[in-house]
């Protein structure tokens, strides 16, 4: 566990150096995932111990969004003014996010497999 | 020897990260269990009911959320190695990932900028003020990147924060539902959908529908992460010039 929890913490950390230094827009940790993939497509698949540290952290990928979810409170003033627009986008722009990713994925994999079919 | 009185204790410990660490994590096993009892229905969001126990806690405790946060960070802390950590159901993927490449981009980069920029127009339409519109735009994406981008466009990255939850609690709710309403029924495309639309809390209810929707989740996430901040920054400015805000 340890030595999987280091490399995760090693790829962050060199996610974000090169975010700063080379002023990167990306955020350190998605340099970091991009970096770790490429590292196991190098050495051809995660460790044992990787792939069990890693099942574990995101098992429970949700108690990690509970911290800045509390943060709820710091705003119930702006919240409260601006209930309306802000219910109504969320749960407005929430489905149409939902419905045009699954549904353009779903179409052309489809298309795609016909083509496929009749090749 | 006299033992302290009940308060000195409470005034002792409320203020050491210890509690609130032990509450954040005692919250969501709790809201956990109740999850799993209703059989995993995604109408009892893990994240929604562990924010509901620890508000009432603070507020009931007149409890600072900056105190609570100096031991809720321990928690909040591991999203950045999470994130790193979702390269590893992603290289299972990979062989499948190489043959649809095309569709997966185009459903991104349609998804990903339908979402943002309905957001925003929807709110500004409905007369939200411009840094809750900006803090709006980004909350499809996972909270530490949503945070950095609302920043940048002039939001508020703590309210971009909140916002970025409820749209993963919002998605996981009605994420599957939405999908078989458009008839779309594979695994694939419904995690995709979800780690896309709603980020870490949709890409968690993706694995409960199966290995494969999780690891597209994971997949949606890490790419809309990336689209997001790399193409936000600067079409959102534009959009504002051509509307005149």
């Amino acid at each position: 566990m340890l030595p999987a929890l280091t490399l995760l913490l090693v790829f962050q950390l060199i996610g974000e150096a090169a975010r700063l230094a080379l002023g990167l827009p990306v955020p350190g940790p998605v340099i970091g995932l991009a970096l770790l993939l490429g590292w196991l497509i190098l050495r051809g698949g995660p460790s044992a111990d990787l792939r069990g540290t890693t099942g574990g952290l995101l098992q429970h990928l949700s108690l990690l969004f509970v911290p800045a979810g509390t943060g709820v409170m710091l705003h119930v003033g702006r919240i409260g003014q601006e209930w309306l627009p802000i219910v109504v986008s969320l749960v407005v722009s929430t489905v149409i996010g939902l419905a045009v990713g699954g549904w353009v994925l779903h179409t052309l994999m489809q298309r795609a497999g016909r083509q496929e079919q009749s090749r | 020897m006299i033992s302290p009185p009940l308060t000195e204790i409470w005034v002792y410990l409320s203020a050491t990260p210890l509690l609130w660490l032990a509450l954040t994590l005692l919250a969501y096993l709790a809201a956990f269990a109740l999850h799993r009892r209703l059989h995993f229905n995604p109408l009892a969001n893990p994240v929604l009911i562990a924010v509901v126990l620890l508000v009432s806690t603070l507020y009931l405790t007149g409890t600072p959320y900056g105190r609570y946060f100096d031991g809720a960070q321990f928690v909040h802390f591991l999203l950045g190695p999470a994130t790193v950590a979702l390269a590893v159901p992603l290289y299972g993927q990979l062989e499948r990932l190489k043959k649809m490449a095309l569709p997966v981009l185009a459903a991104l980069v349609a998804g990903s900028l339908c979402a943002a920029l309905s957001a925003y127009l929807i709110a500004g339409a409905l007369g939200a003020s411009l840094p809750t519109m900006r803090s709006l735009a980004p909350k499809s994406v996972t909270t530490p990147i949503a945070m950095g981008i609302a920043e940048r466009l002039g939001g508020l990255p703590s309210l971009a924060a909140v916002l970025v939850i409820l749209t993963g609690i919002l998605g996981a709710v009605c994420g599957s539902a939405l999908m078989r309403l458009l008839k779309v029924r594979d695994e694939a495309a419904t995690g995709f959908a979800l780690g896309l639309a709603s980020h870490g809390i949709g890409t968690a209810r993706a694995f409960q529908i199966g290995e494969t929707a999780g690891a597209f989740a994971a997949l949606a996430m890490g790419l809309n992460g990336l689209f997001t901040a790399v193409s936000l920054p600067w079409l959102l400015p534009l959009l504002e010039r051509w509307l005149g805000h």
